[in-house]
């Protein structure tokens, strides 16, 4: 088959700094061609360029053998080129249909809507490519899988021929994931060409035809998936060899820090997110949540951390070493020794206009030690800032005036763990999503840390959706579904399966769905 | 470009950029532009006595610009400066006209009275504060409605009850109640209103500064206007911040009232705060909410208002607050444009 789409020396550049340089590829129709690097690499600006919403500095882009020059995405568009972004573009007060058909309406203005007849393509399409979604439904209404169908059937629906997903697998379950993966696979099958970002290289070896490692705006190689390992891939990404499984020692559990009895938690507008949890987490263990999106973690996080919205309904015990801890704002519950690391790191956990030392005592910013007058101790607060990024090995050039935001994501969640870790006192740290949007490099250090603090003797309660983590760091783990613990794997059992990941992934995803 | 180069270079460009057009439409009345700005300059900072206007105007719209800039670090548009400023004049000067005679102890009765205007300012503010806290109601619209109901309120009681009958002003505040003109302790801007609040006035922009930048609490509270949510994760009790800075946006704006009510007029009248409050918004945003950007801020406007009245005999004072205007909708709209520059 033919070349659907081809780069020729195509470069990008922002000011002075180069985001793609001198990039030529070529993805065959009708295949699937996975685009692999850390964050920064130049992943996303290439795909703006193939889908219009950047120029190249420089370079040709070919779409079907033809030199091409979008000014916008609409030409792209036209071209026969679609994307599915990782934020999902509907309506949600709109149903399926309306959706599928805005902006392509093909009726005049003061005339009806192709209603009947989009809704039959929409049947047609959805038999043909598993992509099942009932076209009446309100968008609003739906999951985030049945979303994601509603995009791709958008694309259909315009004819796209080369079909560009950005981190499709980030908001599904495992079972959606396979699910999407056939439909990729019986559009590929139909000579679709399928261009795939991600940073799961399992996805990659799992699904792709052909993979392109980025990094630093350059591309590494490109080759077929069968010929190569997932070691192989991420050395090539991070341009050194790295660990991907941290070393795990026994761990020697201590006496019990946080136990959660038959908690309860009813949402303002009357669901039952969490019902009859109950949990213990012990000094020196790390608990690990398992557990899709939406079923009680960020109601979980939210309760510990004394920041339930108003009219939450509350039922059920938590104590912190034997102390009530339900009813307590999140300055007492972190005098107590309690560190967070929210879900959200961005919105959460940083304030991004200020300087990375700022944030350095972001939240921890009553403390004494920090203080002088009505203001801070400059000299104190240096020096902190100057041992934590060295230990951290958080890359930063002027700590004091280099806001948090210009830092990469792994470097940003490497400033919030070195706050919540060195909180004077702490006993329990509760670790939501540590890795989300961390390059593989700086997951290494990031795993590293947590069990170091592990073995320090903190309590530590670890919530992720990545089940390759939970598993790696977990002393004991507990699989979330519709707010309870469904099943309790033991420190036994965990320390058993853990050699067999592939089976023990499995096992998980069984009682988490 | 740097933030800092930023900061000050879209505020020069749109004062330049209005000055251009300006002179274009001053042009087009048939006048000298040239002449016109000359005349302007002569007659304000060319003479003691117009320097004087120049700097009474100033020191009202540095309050003013504080209580809408303060407000603005914590998320909050305060459009009540003018309700907060009328609330304040009132209460200085009711104040000043019940004081007991016997209060003789040197400065305490115009501390009494610059008090009040304070306290009456917050509170004003403080009311569309706690609508927001405690009903998340729209501090936009809050304020806006406040405004109108101290009109209300102020000019029910001057009519009814307090005005020197046949007048729109209550009897004169007690002399021991004057804020001292310039002219009188130091002889400088002969006969003009220039009084001693000025200096209060400039020490509260340096104290804002000071607070919000190098204090504990300031840190706070910005964080608290940037990302509300993370400074409930940072255990930061975001509503009280809310809440203190508009009070404290309130108090600045009474303030600004005394400077007018106890350093020029010595009565309230009706009008008086008229408009102010608005000019205190366009103050801020040319400073970009920076306190110590806020003095040369009024200073700009003030400079305009009594500016556009010495050439009235030759242009209509409507041309200044054209510039006025045209100055903030070109600084809003250089930052979006530079904004949109970056992202591209």
């Amino acid at each position: 088959m033919g070349i659907a789409v081809r780069l020729s020396g195509v470069s990008k550049k922002f000011g002075s700094f180069s985001a793609n340089s001198n990039i030529s590829l070529e993805v065959g129709q009708g295949t699937i061609h996975a685009l692999v690097g850390e964050n920064g690499a130049g992943k996303s600006t290439l795909t703006k360029i193939i889908y219009g919403m950047h120029r190249p500095s420089s370079g040709e882009v070919a779409i079907h053998g033809k030199t091409v020059r979008f000014a916008s995405p609409r030409d792209a568009i036209n071209a026969g080129i679609g994307m599915v972004h990782q934020q999902f573009m509907l309506v949600a007060e709109l149903s399926v249909t309306e959706n599928i058909m805005l902006g392509n309406e093909h009726a005049g203005l003061f005339r009806r809507l192709p209603m009947r007849k989009v809704k039959a393509l929409i049947r047609s399409h959805a038999d043909a490519y598993g992509l099942a979604v009932n076209p009446d439904a309100q968008v609003g209404s739906l999951s985030v899988g049945e979303e994601q169908r509603v995009e791709i059937l958008k694309l259909l629906f315009r004819n796209a021929s080369i079909m560009i997903f950005d981190e499709p697998t980030a908001v599904l379950t495992p079972s959606e994931t396979d699910q999407l993966f056939s439909t990729l696979r019986a559009l590929a099958v139909q000579g679709k060409t399928i261009i795939l970002i991600t940073h799961k290289l399992d996805e990659v070896l799992a699904i792709a035809d052909t993979v392109s490692v980025m990094r630093k705006g350059e591309i590494i190689g490109t080759m077929p998936a069968v010929s190569v390992t997932k070691t192989g891939l991420a050395r090539m990404m991070v341009g050194r060899s790295v660990l991907l499984r941290v070393a795990n020692p026994p761990p020697s559990p201590g006496e019990t820090i946080l136990s959660i009895r038959n908690l309860g938690f009813g949402s303002p507008k009357g669901d039952k997110k969490i019902h009859n949890l109950t949990l213990s987490v012990r000094a020196g263990e790390i608990y690990g949540i398992a557990g899709v999106e939406g079923n009680g973690q960020s109601e979980l996080l939210q309760v510990l951390w004394g920041l339930s919205p108003d009219g939450t309904t509350l039922s059920g015990e938590i104590s912190l070493r034997g102390e009530p801890l339900i009813g307590k704002k999140p300055a007492e519950i972190a005098l107590k020794g309690v560190s967070l690391i929210p879900e959200n790191l961005r919105r959460h956990a940083v304030i991004l206009n200020y300087p990375v030392s700022a944030n350095l005592i972001f939240g921890r910013h009553r403390e004494r030690c920090f203080h002088r007058g009505i203001g801070f101790n400059s000299n104190a607060i240096k020096q902190y800032a100057s041992e934590m990024i060295s230990e951290y090995d958080i890359r930063c050039t002027e700590p004091s005036l280099q806001p948090i935001s210009s830092l990469s994501g792994g470097n940003q969640q490497k400033v919030v763990l070195a706050r919540e870790l060195n909180r004077p006192g702490i006993s329990l740290l509760i670790l939501a999503q540590p890795t989300r949007g961390v390059d593989i490099g700086a997951i290494e250090t990031i795993h590293n840390k947590i069990i170091e603090a592990r073995i320090r003797g903190m309590a530590i309660i670890l919530v992720s959706s990545e089940l390759e983590e939970i598993i790696s760091l977990s002393t004991r783990i507990g699989c979330l579904y519709k707010g309870s613990i469904r099943h309790e794997f033991s420190r036994e059992e965990v320390e058993q399966k853990r050699m067999h990941e592939h089976e023990f992934l499995k096992e998980i995803s069984y009682h988490i769905t | 470009m740097k933030q800092k180069t930023r900061q000050v270079l879209i505020p020069l460009l749109s004062i330049l950029s209005a000055l251009v057009v300006s002179t274009l439409i001053i042009g087009m009345t048939g006048r000298d532009p040239l002449m016109i700005f000359l005349k302007m300059f002569h007659l304000t900072l060319g003479s003691a006595y117009g320097t004087g206007q120049v700097l009474f105007r100033m020191t009202t719209l540095v309050l003013a610009g504080l209580a809408v800039a303060l407000p603005f670090q914590v998320r909050l548009f305060n459009i009540g400066g003018d309700g907060q400023l009328q609330m304040g004049a009132f209460a200085a000067a009711m104040t000043g006209t019940m004081l007991s005679p016997f209060i003789t102890f040197p400065g305490a009765a115009v501390s009494l009275c610059i008090i009040s205007a304070m306290a009456a300012g917050a509170c004003w503010a403080l009311l569309a504060g706690l609508l927001k806290v405690r009903f998340g109601i729209n501090e936009v619209i809050a304020t806006i409605m406040l405004n109108f109901i101290a009109h209300g309120i102020t000019g029910y009681l001057l009519t009814y009850h307090f005005a020197v009958p046949s007048t729109v002003h209550t009897p004169p505040v007690r002399a021991s109640a004057f804020i001292p003109a310039f002219d009188t302790v130091t002889g400088w801007f002969a006969n003009s209103p220039a009084n001693l609040s000025t200096l209060p006035a400039a020490g509260t922009a340096v104290l804002f500064w000071a607070i919000l930048f190098h204090s504990r609490f300031g840190y706070e509270m910005r964080a608290a206007g940037l990302q509300p949510d993370a400074a409930k994760y940072g255990g930061i009790n975001t509503e009280m911040h809310l809440l203190t800075a508009m009070g404290i946006g309130g108090a600045a704006a009474g303030l600004g009232a005394a400077n007018i009510v106890l350093g020029y007029k010595h009565y309230y009248e009706a009008g008086m705060t008229g408009g102010i409050g608005f000019t205190g918004i366009a103050v801020a945003l040319l400073a970009g909410a920076h306190p110590l950007w806020i003095i040369l801020s009024a200073f700009f406007f003030g400079f305009l208002e009594y500016g556009g009245l010495t050439v009235n005999a030759y242009i209509p004072r409507d041309i200044f607050m054209m510039i006025e205007a045209l100055t903030i909708l070109l600084v809003i709209a250089f930052s979006a444009l530079e904004k949109n520059m970056r992202h591209v």
